[in-house]
This record gives C-alpha cells, sequence and structure tokens, in this order.
C-alpha cells in the first residue's frame, strides 16, 4: 500500500507528510513531524490526552487519521504559548499548581482553550462537563477546574 | 536481655511464643540471635524483615543499636506504593 | 535564630525544628518542571527515540491458564522487517524467588498464568511488522482448568497456580494456592468480646482496582555487543530497573545507565518492570535501539492492579462507644504470584484504634489475574474499609456521634499499634478534631443525603537514598537526586536545600539523575520521597554549609569553630572569632578555587526516621432511590502532613488520593467472565472518576511534627486513598438506608440493595 501526502498547517506553520492511509493524526504528530506533546494514553479517544484542534474544533488525535488533516489547520499543545510568553491557561495551571504528573495537561490546556473559545465565561459546572473527556488521575481535578476558572477570568478582564 | 515481640504467625517457628528474649545490642546482633535460638526463623528472616525500635521501624540495619530496655517488635519487610 | 548552622550541635539535625522559623518551607513556588510540562516539551516515556530504533510488540496469552507445550518463532523471524525475537529463554533464571517471579511475569516460562501473560517479543523495523510477526509465532498450549475468585481459589479442589512449590509461613493443610499467611495483633479478643454490650460481625467484598496511571509502561533500549547499555524508562524506580534488567539480561548493573524519564503516573503500578528487560534483551540481539511502549489494553491486562479482597470483621464495643475487641481475617488475591498486599492489610486494619485486644488473620491467595502490583497505600484501603464500616454500624445501632466515638477510641502517643511497635507523636486526634469543629460536619443534609466518615492510615518508609549538592562559581546550587520525580518533588526538595542555605528558592536546581551519576536510591514508593530525599537534602546542605565556613575561617584566619552559618552567610560568631562582615555563598562560591577547590556537599544513607500519617474524611452522598445513581456532594479531606514542605502538592496528594477512591468505592472493578478473561480492559468500561463526576474537594492539612525529621515532615502520597472507601460506603448506606457490604457500590448494586432491604 502506499502513502498519502499530505499538506497542513500545524500551528500556523506550513507542513508535509507521507503517512500510512491507516496512520492516526496522534502517531503523524508524534513520530513524523517530531511533536510529542499530544501523549497516547488510550488510543480509544477515553482519556483526552492526545487533544488537539482541527480547525478550530476539539478533536482526540487519536481518532482521527493523519490523512484527515489535509488542507486544514491544526493546533497542538506546542503552538499554545506565544515564544516565551505563556497563554494565560498554562499560567494559571502553574499558579495553580494544578498538574502533578504533567501527562494530561497538554490534552487538558488544549481543550480548556477550545472550551474559553466557544464559552469565555464558563460556570464550575460547565468546565467540568467540558473537561469530563480529558481524563486526570493525580489531581482529582480541583486545582484543574479552578486553574481554568481562574485563567478564564483574567482573560474576560484583558 | 532484650525482649523482643514477633507477629503472632511466628509463633510456629517459636514454640507458640510471640515474646522471646535475647542477648543483644543491635539489630543485627538482634536477627543472629534470633536464628540461632529459633532456626525456623531463619527463612523468614533471610526473605526480610524490618525491626521497630522504640517505635521508629529500621529496615535491614544492622548497627542500629538497642538499649536493654528499648521496646523491640520485629516486623515484616514492607512494600509499598 | 534562623537557618544557623552550628557543627557542635550535628545531632541537632535528628531534632525536629518544628518551632523554626521557615523562610522558603510552607510556601507555594511554581515547580522547577513546570513551563516543560505546560508546553508539552517534557519528555515523557513513549517520547524518546534514537536513530535506527526498532519497535517492539509482545505477544500475550489468549488463555487464563494453560501449559506451553512448544514457541515455534521461525515464521515471525522470517517476516520482512523483523530483527529479533525473545522468549523466557533468553533470559537468565534468577536465584531470588521474588525476582524469578517478576521474570516469569513479564516472559511466561512453563505456564501461562492469567489471560494477557507475556509469552514471547519481537522488535521489527516499525510498529506494524512487529504486531504481525507476533501474531505469526506460533504457540502450543496444552488448556488448564481456571480461577479468578479469592474465596472460590482457597477451596479445596482448585486449579492450583504453581504446582509443587512450597511456600513458607502457610499452615499445613491450607490451600495449595495460599501463598503466604499472617497474624498479628495483641491481648485476648475472647476476653475483650466478653466485655463487649454489642457486637457486630459483618462480611465484605472489593474488587481489584487499577491504579491508572495516564501514560502507558514505556521505555527505550540501546545495547552493545561490549554488554554496555543505556536505557530510558518512565519509572518510580531507575535503579530498581537497573537491577532487574541487568540481573535478567546477565549483564552487570553498573553497565547498564537507566535514565528516568518524566514518569506520567505510578501510584505504585510503577515499582516494578514488564518490558524494561524484553527492551533490552531485544536491543541485545538486533544490535540496535528498541523502544516498546504498552497499549492501554496491555496496561490492563497485563500490569498493575491492586488486589480484590474477601474480609470478615468483628467488633466488640460497650454502649457508650468504647471498642473492647476487634477481629478481622483478610483474604485478598493478587493474582498469579505471591505478594505481601494482605500482610499489609492485616498490620493497618486497626491502626487507628488504642485497642486492648485486637487481632487479623491474613491469607495472600493465587489466582489467574496479573501479579498485583503496589497501589497507593497497598492493602489498606480494603482493609480499613472493613473496619470503619463496621464501627459505622454500630453508631448507628447505638446512636453515638462517629466522630465521637472514634476520638474515645484514637490511637495517641504511647499507644501500643494493632501491628506492634509503641506510637510516638501522632496526628489522629487532631485530625479528628479538625474535622468534628469544620463546618462541614455541621451543615444540613437534604433527603436521599447522607454523610460518611472514616480514619485512614498508612506508614511512611524511608530508606536507601543518596543526594548531591554542588555549589556554583556564579552562586547557584545544583541538587542531584534519584528518586523519579511523581508529584512535585523536584520543587520541595529545591525548596529545603534553599531553605537550609539560606538563599533564594530559585537559586536552585534539583535534577534527578541517571543511574551512574549518584548514589543507589530505593524506589520512589511508601510515601517516602520528601521525608528521605528532603532528609538527605538538608544533610548534603549542611555538608556544604561545614564546608563554606571553613572557607570563611581560613579567610578570616580565625577557628573553624568560631564560624556559624546564618541567611546564606559564613559569620563570625562567639568573643574572639573577630568583626568581620558576614561572607555570602555567592562570595565563598566565587573564591573557591582560591580557597581549596570546588564546593559540594552529599550525603548517602539508609534513613530511617520515617513517621506514620492518619488522615480523616468526610463525605455527603446523594442517592437517587429510582436508579442506585450516586452523587459526590461535598468532599473535605484532614491530613497530618508533619510539616507541609509546598502545601499546594500536599493538598494534590490529599485530593488525587481522595478521588482514587472515591473511584474504587463508586465505579472501578475487574470484571472477569466464567472464560476468565477480563471484560473491560479500557478507559470506557474501566472508569475512573472524571471531572463531571466530583465537587472541589477541601484539603485541610494539620501538622504534628514528625520528629524524626529535622523539619517534622511526614510522606503524605498515600494516606489519602485509604478513607474514601468506607467514607463513601458508610455516606451511602446512611443515604440509602441500607448497609453496603460491597466495592464497588455501582448504581445495579446500590438498586439491589435497596429493593433487597424493601422485602
Amino acid at each position: 500500500m502506499s502513502k498519502i501526502h499530505v499538506t497542513t498547517s500545524i500551528n500556523g506553520d506550513q507542513v508535509e507528510y507521507l503517512c500510512e492511509p491507516h496512520e492516526t493524526l496522534l502517531d503523524v504528530l508524534r513520530d513524523r513531524v517530531g511533536l510529542t506533546g499530544a501523549k497516547e494514553g488510550c488510543g480509544s479517544g477515553d482519556c483526552g490526552a492526545c487533544s488537539v484542534e482541527l480547525d478550530g474544533r476539539l478533536v482526540c488525535s487519536c481518532l482521527v487519521l493523519g490523512a484527515e488533516a489535509e488542507g486544514k489547520e491544526v493546533q497542538t499543545i506546542e503552538g499554545m504559548a506565544d515564544g516565551e510568553k505563556l497563554h494565560p491557561l498554562q499560567q494559571k495551571l502553574l499558579e495553580h499548581a494544578a498538574l502533578q504528573c504533567g501527562i494530561c495537561t497538554p490534552g487538558i490546556l488544549v481543550a480548556a482553550k477550545a472550551l474559553l473559545e466557544k464559552n469565555p465565561d464558563p460556570t464550575e459546572t460547565e468546565v467540568r462537563y467540558w473537561l469530563a473527556g480529558n481524563l486526570c488521575r493525580c489531581t482529582g481535578y480541583d486545582k484543574i477546574i479552578r486553574a481554568v476558572l481562574d485563567a478564564a477570568a483574567e482573560m474576560r478582564g484583558a | 536481655m532484650v525482649k523482643v515481640v514477633l507477629w503472632g504467625s511466628l509463633r510456629s517457628a517459636t514454640g507458640g511464643l510471640t515474646d522471646v528474649e535475647v542477648d543483644a545490642a543491635n539489630t543485627g546482633e538482634l536477627l543472629k540471635a534470633l536464628v540461632e535460638k529459633y532456626p525456623e526463623l531463619e527463612s523468614i528472616i533471610e526473605e526480610g524483615v524490618s525491626v521497630a525500635i522504640d517505635g521508629l521501624i529500621y529496615k535491614e540495619a544492622w548497627f542500629t543499636p538497642i538499649k536493654p530496655d528499648s521496646e523491640v517488635v520485629l516486623m515484616p519487610y514492607m512494600k509499598g506504593g | 535564630m534562623v537557618n544557623e548552622y552550628v557543627e557542635s550541635k550535628s545531632d541537632a539535625s535528628d531534632v525536629t525544628e518544628s518551632k523554626r522559623d521557615f523562610k522558603i518551607v510552607g510556601t507555594r513556588p511554581l515547580r522547577p518542571d513546570g513551563i516543560d510540562k505546560v508546553t508539552g516539551r517534557a519528555m515523557f516515556g513513549a517520547d524518546m527515540s534514537a536513530p535506527g530504533m526498532l519497535h517492539g510488540a509482545t505477544l500475550r496469552s489468549p488463555h487464563p491458564h494453560a501449559r506451553i507445550l512448544s514457541i515455534d518463532v521461525s515464521k515471525a523471524l522470517a517476516l520482512d522487517g523483523v530483527k529479533a525475537v525473545v522468549t523466557s529463554k533468553d533470559f537468565v533464571k534468577q536465584d531470588n524467588s521474588g525476582n524469578q517471579d517478576t521474570l516469569d511475569n513479564l516472559m511466561a516460562r512453563d505456564k501461562v498464568l492469567y489471560h494477557g501473560h507475556a509469552v514471547a517479543a519481537v522488535a521489527a523495523v516499525n510498529v506494524d511488522v512487529a504486531n504481525s510477526a507476533a501474531k505469526l509465532i506460533k504457540v502450543e498450549y496444552e488448556i488448564l482448568p481456571h480461577e479468578t475468585d479469592v474465596d472460590a481459589a482457597m477451596l479445596p479442589g482448585a486449579p492450583v497456580l504453581h504446582e509443587g512449590r512450597k511456600f513458607s509461613s502457610v499452615p499445613e493443610g491450607s490451600s495449595p494456592n495460599v501463598s503466604s499467611y499472617w497474624e498479628f495483633g495483641h491481648g485476648d479478643v475472647d476476653e475483650g468480646f466478653a466485655k463487649a454490650d454489642i457486637i457486630v460481625e459483618r462480611s465484605f467484598k472489593t474488587a481489584a482496582t487499577h491504579q491508572g496511571y495516564i501514560e502507558p509502561h514505556a521505555c527505550l533500549a540501546t545495547m552493545g555487543a561490549d554488554g554496555r547499555g543505556e536505557l530510558w524508562v518512565c519509572t518510580q524506580g531507575h535503579f530498581m530497573v537497573r537491577e532487574l534488567a541487568a540481573a535478567f539480561n546477565g549483564i552487570d548493573a553498573s553497565q547498564l545507565r537507566v535514565t528516568a524519564s518524566e514518569i506520567g503516573g505510578g501510584f505504585g503500578g510503577k515499582t516494578t518492570v514488564y518490558l524494561e528487560p524484553v527492551a533490552v534483551a531485544l536491543a541485545r540481539k538486533s544490535g540496535r535501539p528498541v523502544k516498546m511502549v504498552m497499549t492501554r489494553d496491555e496496561v490492563f491486562r497485563a500490569t498493575g492492579p491492586t488486589v480484590s479482597s474477601s474480609t470478615d470483621v468483628k467488633i466488640g464495643m460497650t454502649k457508650d462507644g468504647r471498642i473492647t475487641a476487634g477481629q478481622a481475617k483478610l483474604r485478598y488475591q493478587g493474582g498469579a504470584y505471591p505478594n505481601i498486599t494482605a500482610m499489609l492489610g492485616a498490620m493497618t486494619a486497626f491502626a487507628a484504634y488504642d485497642l486492648d485486644a485486637v487481632q487479623t488473620l491474613a491469607w495472600n491467595v493465587l489466582t489467574n489475574r496479573p501479579k498485583q502490583a503496589a497501589y497507593r497505600a497497598p492493602g489498606a484501603p480494603m482493609a480499613i474499609y472493613t473496619v470503619e464500616s463496621v464501627i459505622d454500624e454500630m453508631c448507628q445501632k447505638l446512636d453515638l456521634d462517629p466522630l465521637e466515638v472514634r476520638l474515645l477510641n484514637a490511637a495517641r502517643k504511647g499507644t501500643k499499634s494493632s501491628y506492634g511497635p509503641t506510637f510516638d507523636e501522632i496526628g489522629l486526634v487532631a485530625t479528628l478534631e479538625a474535622a468534628k469543629a469544620h463546618p462541614h460536619y455541621a451543615a444540613p443534609l437534604g433527603p436521599n443525603q447522607g454523610r460518611g466518615v472514616s480514619c485512614g492510615f498508612w506508614f511512611n518508609f524511608a530508606g536507601n537514598t543518596s543526594v548531591s549538592i554542588a555549589v556554583s562559581p556564579d552562586g547557584t546550587v545544583a541538587v542531584t537526586e534519584g528518586n523519579p520525580d511523581i508529584g512535585g518533588s523536584r520543587a520541595s526538595i529545591s525548596m529545603m536545600a534553599a531553605e537550609e542555605l539560606g538563599i533564594p528558592y530559585d537559586k536552585v536546581r534539583t535534577i534527578v539523575a541517571d543511574t551512574n551519576s549518584i548514589g543507589f536510591n530505593d524506589v520512589t514508593d511508601g510515601s517516602r520521597v520528601t521525608f528521605s530525599v528532603g532528609l538527605a537534602t538538608i544533610k548534603a546542605a549542611r555538608a556544604a554549609i561545614k564546608n563554606m565556613c571553613g572557607r570563611a575561617a581560613m579567610v578570616w584566619g580565625i577557628d573553624p569553630d568560631a564560624v556559624e552559618w546564618k541567611d546564606g552567610a559564613a559569620v563570625p560568631t562567639g568573643h574572639n572569632a573577630g568583626n568581620f562582615p558576614p561572607m555570602t555563598l555567592a562570595e565563598i562560591a566565587r573564591d573557591a578555587g582560591k580557597t581549596g577547590g570546588p564546593i559540594a556537599g552529599h550525603f548517602e544513607a539508609n534513613a530511617d526516621g520515617a513517621g506514620v500519617s492518619f488522615g480523616v474524611h468526610l463525605v455527603d452522598i446523594e442517592v437517587d432511590p429510582e436508579t442506585g445513581f450516586t452523587k459526590v456532594l461535598r468532599y473535605t479531606v484532614f491530613q497530618d502532613a508533619g510539616k507541609a514542605i509546598h502545601p499546594a502538592y500536599v493538598e494534590g496528594q490529599m485530593q488525587g488520593g481522595a478521588v482514587q477512591g472515591i473511584g474504587w468505592a463508586l465505579n472501578e472493578e475487574y470484571i472477569y467472565g466464567d472464560d476468565g478473561i477480563l471484560q473491560n480492559a479500557g478507559f470506557l468500561d474501566y472508569r475512573i472518576p472524571v471531572a463531571s463526576d466530583l465537587p472541589m474537594i477541601d484539603a485541610v492539612i494539620l501538622e504534628i511534627p514528625n520528629p524524626g525529621h529535622p523539619y517534622g515532615v511526614r510522606g503524605v502520597g498515600e494516606t489519602g486513598i485509604v478513607p474514601p472507601l468506607a467514607a463513601v460506603a458508610n455516606g451511602v448506606s446512611h443515604a440509602a438506608g441500607v448497609r453496603m457490604a460491597e466495592l464497588p457500590m455501582s448504581p445495579p448494586r446500590i438498586l439491589a440493595a435497596i429493593d433487597g432491604a424493601k422485602g
């Protein structure tokens, strides 16, 4: 079976790659493009550690084929900070000590950013339901939820 | 002599006793004396034990001093998460 | 006096400075690995690659119990792109039975003992080829009868896992599947029960649960023909990985350099080896780097879980709430190989109480399930769940306040513990009193709502620890330690170094070094790191301080004993020391080359002095009587941290442990069919708590200093998972009006209990 040639945009950079027809976007990002920030926790769309945005839509990159990125815009955790300036969500997760091991953190941040783009003023319950697709086994979510609410407040004020 | 408290299931190796007395000034001597007095304890001690002296648990430390009036408890070796 | 170092007080390091006025300890600075982790740069187990790297895949048993008659790897080896295949024959037999069990578990030798047990592994040019090749390996099996239930495995006639193997410390006449038997306690329980006004005797079951770390096991191995290798791995203990991977491959430990990656959760589940010795073997045979990464399905089937349990508890109480005797019989199945988890359950079941008569009996039982691994306070949650459930029922029967009864019976300094030694300073009473005084305990409850309470206990381990501190010429400090950071420990270690040296936190950087760059360290387990590595860091800093005071003395031309360390500088002290201005760490460091060379301090020891840790949890639960659905409405954790170095990460441990316990109580469960096959090996069907299941988890830290640590630290990592099982069960029992005795309390189980109570 021959490989598929894909031209796409990742974090604003034009990227070309060859991938197998069955290869997931997650594998492409990690193994072909060298962006290992998205993590594989389950490979079945249950844990959210591989969350990326595809044309502004939050997806599990383990459930998207690499070939599907053709002509689209992919946003990953690596594109979240602006140079050395962290996104308010990144800064607030740090300040609230909202990560322990950090393996779920990229997915949580990408998902939370997608939420705040749609809903800049979410309630605690809205944040909890939006992030219900991102498993964290370390924190019990408490500090994550507080950090997202705090970042939302700061972004509204800014 | 030092009084040593053993855990209950070691009774089978000591003829029914869980409080035994041996002559020892540190943990290494204590373990050696226990094996001399109760040879059936050898395999258990070789598998690994801890010794609690006056409430503090020591893992594998042979030269921890024991006073004659110390509370000494033989404990299994523990592994955690 | 702050930050004083006085040589003549060298023993003072063994005395807690609980009244010390800390400058950095107790604050909440940002963690040093934080930026890497919020930007995606942090390198975890599966994130490393190497030029020419191959990918490994594992063939696993489709049967829960079978004899391996033959393995034919020829077709796999013939597949294009396959570079090496290994089976159990490629590993070195071990003298130590525990190590041999670990080896047999990661590559089955004569029998497969559970569904998912590894049989062979392949290295190939990519994952697809490796997986295809694994399927071409032909294994001939003789299928044997299997058993996955703990009680059934103890019955005569149950399938025997390890035929002919004699386990020590097992009474004559036990089932051959009993791998060990334990008894703890003191006093005469029959006499105690005779004094009781009421006696309650109940049986409980808990399901096996998985640690559920989000990062699957992963490693990358390189091994040259000269026997020198490199291993990159996510683990709680890279020295442990080195010892085992080297021994199983017949190489010298020092020739295998193991580097711990960032670790994506462990909770005890990464305190052993699965892939690592296999990757080394494949790298050795292929002559190329080999990366192995487990799928989530493999993680569930072949790693982790904790034990499932079946326990009988009997407690006697006077009508005013004094416990007269307690007895527990604990039967734990821990999968296909021996373990000590029931022993830990038996030691901890009644540890919260000051009892005249207590007896615990424990059996570890073998079944056709994966070899259990440690899970946060292993053995304790399920044991304490049963005791705390019965105490709650007795309080209900006697119409007594559950916290008052616990206070009446609480262990305190001078109590002879249920596992033997007498307690020194402990924080249970303070923790119970804090819970009693908290607004949560007095808050009103609505219909179908119930409040649950439970105590929890866990040991702290100490153990082998090495730390090295180097003072750089620019006056900054590098701390090198050897325990993987699973919850922010690099922050707390940096804080303790900065505190002791009297310099700002951001002038210190702590790294976890590889196995060839620092002395040996025990695994990150038993809540030991902040305690043990912290203690070693403080002592290494004191060694560096002594060195720096000596340099200042030389420059000033005075006796080294006339110099002390204060606020990050050497100062002359005493009548005849002279009147010199303080010489700062940066000044001493700058001139170090002129005063004798580089400045460093190090400390290596098998640490002792670990304390124990108690916690109390309060939870409000609502049960829908129509569906059995539960909702956690409010949750408060009270825990003694001794001294919280970085309170935010202490709270994080308390919150995370509580939520793992909530999952254990309500949802999580290894489900086996009659065919012995795990039915829910994925996060969709093995449901760990998600954000929308939970309220905020309030954390109240108490600080009753541990006398064995210079700053009073107690480990806080594990105790938090212990109380939730009973706290939630007691809450559900009050809300549903029916006593629950089996975990998880899934909606069907609650509904059945409610319907059963209606008659």
